[in-house]
């Protein structure tokens, strides 16, 4: 058993460090920048830093303080998950934001630090790490959906570089991307060790990319058109044929980084009740005027709360159990689901007014609602579909094998 | 299943252990089939006051361990798992109302029977067939209570009534000459009972408040929803074991996609209940207004319990309609569970009005 003395050690160092922080936050993150992060900001969407928000990225990839665990040999922060915690604290207290993210950040840097080689790491984490690069994703394609094994876009041996030649789809912010993290073939007699994990540079020759085009009228993502790409062999991530392994392990960095807390879950605005009584009116108890509706609200608002309950529960359980929670896996076929709920609800309320699609009439918040129901529809399909899920459930935690 | 401490874990496991060794299934089929007013075994209540269950939510004063709402429902869990019959959750209900609400002598005088399993307890509320705490008519007038309240857990066994009346909570003791009791079979084959009390003397709850009310049911509501977590739980298993034994077709069924689905979003489903009703266990434990924690445990036991004891038989084929098989009496019990303290309808309409819409 330590002594008192032992354990107020380690107590004090973070103390201290916290103190260092909250300094170094009060030089560095000017009030003016507060509430203007936007998390989606380095995903997709074309850079529109200000000299400050340059400023304050290039501050925060000095320390290495964008991907604070991240080791500092790389250009990482090279703190501890206390320490970490003690940083995102203490942003949250001045309501500064981390301007370096996007996929580097959440999947692909986390994967190369396990995977890559040292040149590879020496090449792209510390850019990353300073949010100097931009990566997109090349998994999908148009036969490679649930399916994702059946991929095709094929890595020819050139002795001393692969040629490649084949076509991604659903590349998020491939219209901005500087580098992609790409599935390709190399041998195409086995499914599944035929798959290698290959580095690409969206500028080369042979590459192209187009929008596509959604029914939100947005265009977050793009079909990408490999022809004749000329790929040095160091760009190669593990050995040929590692590539499923690689590409699983970087799906689950991404899961983990997406699950996040509770509060992200959380959507901004009115609720459904105050929208309800807006749209559709109070009685003289001041209740919702239409009590099917009524019914229909509160069912939802229950719902909600037992699945934030949830993602808060299955957060304690991975963490006191020290690995994740197999309830994990119900938590985006639900949340997916109730969220395209809200959606649904919000726009019915709305009658016509919840169905605009842009010019006069409408009110920012309705115009708004529309887009966001129909962007919502992908969330049941992205990152593993609702029904792939249920496989994925109904297998490997419920133990229902398919027949042999 | 929430993170528990070292006294609960223990606690559980001793219920899983006894409830799994000395009261499977079969121990209900034999009392079913007495088929009793009381509708449980005397002597297995005497073991599981012996091991301290009665006393799990009465004060240390009073021969309790006090150990709290989510411990007593880690309990009830279990016994819901195997529809083990006890007045193990009404006795702890009416308690409830006891500690919150007694003067020091009516906790002394009840809680220690109650505690060591001598004494069964009850509250009774409702005066009709549906849930309406609205429509109660029981009265006391110079100090006698007068009044009839319809299918009361336990009420042909209970030797101390909780009763709601007009103007508060009052304590009837039963063994009076103006209490008579009528039982009413419901399918779960339990104790309910339309009990009449007639001028009979009652003490007041004097000291809980406007609230006690509210919170006896809020406890009643989360009680019900942890022994339909069990049974909602069990069903699942039997049901999985079920489907990956039974062979047509040359597969067994659990090998068709369509039944992997369908326990997949059941799977989900008692995951969603189990968040909420442990959180209306642990809120109670914690304090404050526990109205809505307790009413979205309530609501999303009777969606989720009732959604799972109609997949059991269903997915059970022919079997599941047969007595011989167990899916029936989940079926009949979770059912009565549903509507007692409110049903679904009931409890959104209550939550509604306490969210302001």
């Amino acid at each position: 058993m330590a002594s008192a003395a032992e354990l107020d050690r380690p107590a004090e160092a973070l103390e201290k460090f916290r103190v260092e922080v909250r300094d170094w936050l009060a030089a560095n993150f000017p009030a003016s920048l507060k509430g203007k992060g936007n998390a989606l900001a380095s995903v997709e969407g074309p850079t529109r830093e200000t000299p400050e928000m340059t400023a304050w990225r290039e501050a925060m990839g000095e320390k290495g303080w964008g991907v604070p665990t991240w080791p500092r040999e790389y250009g990482g922060g090279g703190l501890s998950r206390a320490e970490a915690r003690v940083l995102a604290d203490e942003m949250a207290r001045a309501d500064a934001w981390n301007p370096i993210g996007g996929m580097g950040v959440m999947m692909f840097g986390p994967t190369l630090l396990e995977y890559g080689n040292e040149a590879q790491k020496r090449e792209h984490i510390p850019a990353i790490a300073r949010g100097e690069v931009r990566w997109c994703q090349g998994y999908s394609e148009p036969n490679a959906g649930s399916d994702l094994a059946n991929l095709q876009t094929f890595a020819e041996d050139k002795g001393d570089h692969y040629l490649v030649n084949g076509q991604k789809t659903w590349t998020s912010g491939g219209q901005w991307a500087d580098k992609c993290f790409c599935l390709v073939r190399t041998d195409k007699s086995d499914k599944h060790k035929g798959i290698s994990f290959l580095l690409m540079d969206m500028t080369a020759p042979g590459v192209e990319v187009k929008p596509i085009k959604m029914i939100s009228g947005m265009s977050p993502f793009c079909e990408t058109f490999f022809t004749d790409v000329k790929v040095p062999k160091e760009n190669l991530v593990g050995e040929e044929g590692q590539g499923w392994t690689i590409g699983k392990r970087l799906l689950q960095h991404e899961r983990t980084n997406l699950s996040g807390g509770g509060s992200r879950l959380q959507p901004s605005g009115p609720g459904l009740p105050d929208i309800a009584k807006k749209y559709v009116g109070a009685d003289a108890e001041g209740r919702i005027a239409d009590p099917d509706l009524r019914a229909r609200i509160a069912k939802f608002e229950m719902d909600w709360r037992a699945f934030l309950l949830t993602a808060m529960r299955v957060q304690a359980e991975s963490k006191a159990a020290g690995g994740v929670s197999e309830v994990s896996s119900i938590l985006k076929t639900i949340g997916t689901k109730l969220g395209q709920e809200r959606a649904e609800l919000t726009i019915e309320i709305e009658g016509l007014k919840g169905l605009g699609w842009e010019g006069e009439g409408f009110t920012d918040a309705e115009l708004h609602a529309v887009r966001a129901w129909l962007f919502g529809k992908a969330t049941t399909i992205y990152g593993g579909s609702t029904e792939i899920q249920n496989n994925v459930i109904a297998k490997r935690i419920l133990g229902m094998l398919d027949h042999q | 299943m929430a993170v528990l401490n070292e006294e609960q874990t223990m606690l559980r496991d001793m219920a899983r252990e006894w409830t799994r060794n000395e009261s499977p299934v079969t121990a209900w089929r034999k009392v079913r089939d007495a088929d009793t007013a009381t509708g449980y075994d005397a002597g297995v209540y005497g073991e599981m006051a012996q091991m301290g269950w009665a006393g799990i939510v009465i004060p240390e004063a009073q021969g309790g361990s006090d150990f709290g709402w989510l411990s007593l429902g880690l309990v009830l869990e279990e016994l819901g798992r195997t529809l083990t019959a006890s007045p193990l959750s009404a006795s702890a209900v009416a308690a409830s109302a006891i500690v919150l609400g007694g003067s020091d002598a009516q906790k002394d005088k009840w809680l220690p029977p109650i505690a060591n399993g001598e004494l069964v307890a009850t509250f009774a509320l409702d005066e009709g067939p549906r849930h309406d705490p609205e429509a109660v008519k029981t009265s006391v007038a110079g100090g006698k209570l007068s009044g009839a309240k319809a299918f009361v857990a336990e009420g042909d066994s209970a030797g101390l009534f909780v009763v709601a009346a007009t103007d508060g909570l009052y304590l009837v003791d039963g063994s009076q000459a103006g209490v008579s009791r009528a039982r009413r079979h419901l399918t779960d084959f339990r104790s309910h009972a339309d009990v009449a009390f007639d001028a009979v003397e009652a003490g007041k709850l004097a000291n809980g408040g406007d609230k006690l009310l509210d919170q006896v049911l809020d406890r009643a509501r989360v009680v019900a929803s942890a022994e339909m977590l069990g049974m909602a739980q069990q069903a699942f298993e039997t049901t999985l074991d079920y489907l990956k034994q039974r062979r047509q077709f040359d597969q067994v069924l659990s090998t068709f996609q369509a039944l992997q689905h369908r326990m997949a979003g059941l799977f989900s489903d008692i995951e969603l209940m189990r968040s909420a009703v442990e959180a209306g266990l642990a809120a109670i434990d914690a304090g404050g207004d526990t109205r809505q924690a307790a009413l979205l445990a309530k609501t999303k036991a009777n969606e989720v319990g009732h959604a799972m004891s109609r997949e059991m038989i269903q997915l059970h084929g022919g079997i599941g309609m047969t007595d011989e098989y167990d899916a029936g009496f989940y079926l009949k019990r979770m059912r009565v569970l549903e509507a007692v303290w409110g049903n679904t309808a009931y409890l959104r309409d209550r939550f509604a009005r306490l969210g302001g819409y």
